[in-house]
């Protein structure tokens, strides 16, 4: 029992679940941008669902517990049941296949050469602030910071999410006045 | 070899690059809006993994606000193409061309 515990918080099993994790991820990302066998977007919305629980995954590796939960609980929950809610009220046919114009894919390729190259100067350069750190982002520590040095953002976001509710009443409404 | 920072941050920047080719590529508005979802889920690991290796809780903090302000922001959005889709029957950008309902 001492060994296995020692195994699992030690280096080598979380460099595995960080590699399984990740490969998850990104191909799940794959998967919701440009999926070969469907064009549906029910399809494209099932994959984010996926990405974004094995991204969890990765939060939970970081040692960002509550994070990690909110994220399944607020994405995976209620910002995805949204986006399906309204796929299914739209009654979107079968994307068509068309052509990719070329325009729109040297655009899309040269704006992302340029994201890569800031990224990997940045990546280069970048150290992290300690050896081996030992920060715990559970959700007692997160909600103190919360109440105490972050109680005004809080409190804005929360004004914030009151107009956004608002607003969605109003765009909603059958006639816009 | 150990994984360190720089490797959640690679995730992170690959995850962000296809939210971005999702954007420019893609032609059904509901499936940009899920390629903007990713972008932000991306620098939502970014900021953890920060957080993480500097010893330093408020990246996580900043993480809980951009979550609480991405769900705002799809709820406005979704109603605005579902606005735009009773107008014109249509969530395909190049149906979507004139400024003008």
């Amino acid at each position: 029992m001492e060994q296995i515990n020692n195994l699992i918080s030690g280096g080598a099993v979380q460099d595995v679940f960080f590699y399984v994790f990740a490969a998850l991820t990104l191909l799940c990302g794959i998967l919701v941008i440009a999926n070969p066998f469907s064009r549906n977007p029910v399809t494209s919305a099932m994959f984010l669902v996926l990405t974004i629980i094995s991204m969890s995954g990765l939060f939970l590796l970081l040692h960002a517990f509550f994070l990690a939960a909110v994220q399944i609980l607020v994405y995976a929950g209620a910002v995805m049941v949204l986006f399906l809610f309204v796929i299914m009220l739209l009654d979107l046919k079968e994307e068509a296949r068309r052509k990719i114009k070329f325009f729109g894919l040297a655009a899309g390729l040269v704006s992302v050469g340029i994201v890569v190259s800031v990224f990997i100067k940045a990546l280069s350069t970048v150290k992290p602030g300690v050896e081996n750190p030992k920060l715990e982002g559970e959700t007692y520590a997160l909600g103190k910071l919360l109440f105490t040095q972050y109680t005004l953002p809080f409190e804005i976001v929360s004004v914030l999410l009151l107009v956004a509710m608002i607003g969605v009443i109003l765009l909603s409404k059958k006639k816009l006045e | 070899m150990h994984v360190g920072l720089q490797h959640y941050l690679a995730v992170s920047m690959i995850l962000f690059c296809l939210g971005l080719l999702g954007v420019i590529l893609r032609r059904n508005l509901l499936v940009i809006y899920m390629s903007l979802e990713l972008m932000l889920n991306a620098a939502n690991l970014a900021l953890v993994s920060f957080s993480r290796f500097n010893d330093k809780l408020d990246g996580q903090v900043l993480v809980f606000f951009i979550i609480t302000v991405a769900a705002a922001e799809v709820a406005v959005g979704l109603a605005l193409i579902v606005a735009l889709f009773r107008k014109r029957q249509s969530a395909h950008v190049e149906d979507l061309t004139s400024m003008k309902l």
